[in-house]
């Protein structure tokens, strides 16, 4: 299956990214946040640098009838802002100030064998196995939802490329 | 300690841009981190054998990465405790599910499709980190 060693490629391309930014450092995300004492700018160079490849690329791929390897593209495409989003970021925040860690580099360093990491991704896991056994579990429409990586498109809708 | 390192903050980035493209071209999908590995814990799951291979990606790159550029790679500093660590990762699974997104979802794929949703969350978890850091200590 082709199809699994882009995904493979895509993570190994995207842990090497997160590596060589600086991500992989708890200390220098925590200095990123670290606003008011000792003000480490440089990671908002990461977002800025990714953005502006993705940018460009994400509208030259939509621009093709559907991706290599499936039928159509899935990308979100909910507009409402509500509170689940704002408490889920608020929480998710905290948690990344707290810990250093974001999923992704979480994830490449246990890679490394950084054992702290194992732990954070440990109950990270915990975390979201409990989302989805209070949310999805009881309420089955909301199980598209739930999920930043929609799994089926809307049977119509082309893909959510006029954004504003 | 921590020195401003704009290039390779700025080259990696543009690695994350790329391969979240790719993954856009091959797949059609959002590449975000936390959707692809939640993805794996709740049932049923779909696309399991993609999900697990972009993980996989992801821990190979650390552990090349630990022969190569072990400098990248750190231990969180000592203020952050294995129970802190346990914490943080409760809140950020939770939060992560909650809010449909993490740095990468969010942060790069939605504010590169210019996404209200994705806007907001992005001001929001960058707020509420550089609160948790205020209250809680920074890396001394």
């Amino acid at each position: 299956m082709k199809s699994v060693w882009t995904a493979l490629g895509a993570g190994g391309l995207f842990g090497a990214g997160l590596v060589l930014s600086g991500m992989a450092r708890p200390a220098k995300v925590i200095a990123f946040l670290d606003v008011g004492r000792q003000w480490d700018p440089s990671l908002a160079f990461v977002m800025a640098g990714a953005i502006a490849v993705h940018m460009v690329l994400f509208r030259v791929i939509l621009r093709r009838r559907s991706p290599l390897y499936d039928v159509t593209f899935h990308l979100p495409t909910r507009k409402d802002i509500d509170l689940r989003l704002v408490a889920g970021a608020a929480l998710f925040g905290v948690g990344w100030g707290l810990g250093g860690y974001c999923p992704g580099p979480a994830l490449v360093s246990i890679g490394a064998g950084t054992l702290p990491a194992l732990v954070f991704v440990a109950t990270m896991a915990a975390g979201m196995w409990l989302h989805s056994h209070l949310f999805t579990a009881r309420d089955p429409s909301t199980r598209d939802q739930s999920r930043d990586v929609p799994l089926h498109a809307p049977p119509a809708g082309p893909p959510d490329s006029g954004a504003p | 300690m921590n020195h401003f390192t704009p290039v390779s903050a700025l080259l990696g980035g543009a690695l994350i841009g790329l391969a979240t493209s790719l993954f856009l071209l091959t797949h059609g999908k959002v590449a975000g981190i936390s959707g692809i590995f939640g993805g794996l814990l709740s049932r049923p799951v779909n696309d399991g054998p993609v999900r697990l291979a972009f993980v996989a990606g992801l821990l190979l790159a650390g552990l090349a990465a630990h022969f190569v550029a072990p400098g990248q790679l750190a231990v969180p500093p000592p203020s952050r405790s294995l129970g802190v660590l346990a914490i943080a990762g409760l809140l950020v699974g939770f939060g992560t599910r909650l809010g449909n997104g993490c740095t990468s979802g969010h942060g790069v794929c939605g504010l590169s499709r210019l996404s209200a949703r994705s806007l907001v969350a992005t001001m929001t978890f960058m707020a509420t980190g550089a609160l948790a850091v205020a209250l809680f200590g920074g890396v001394e």
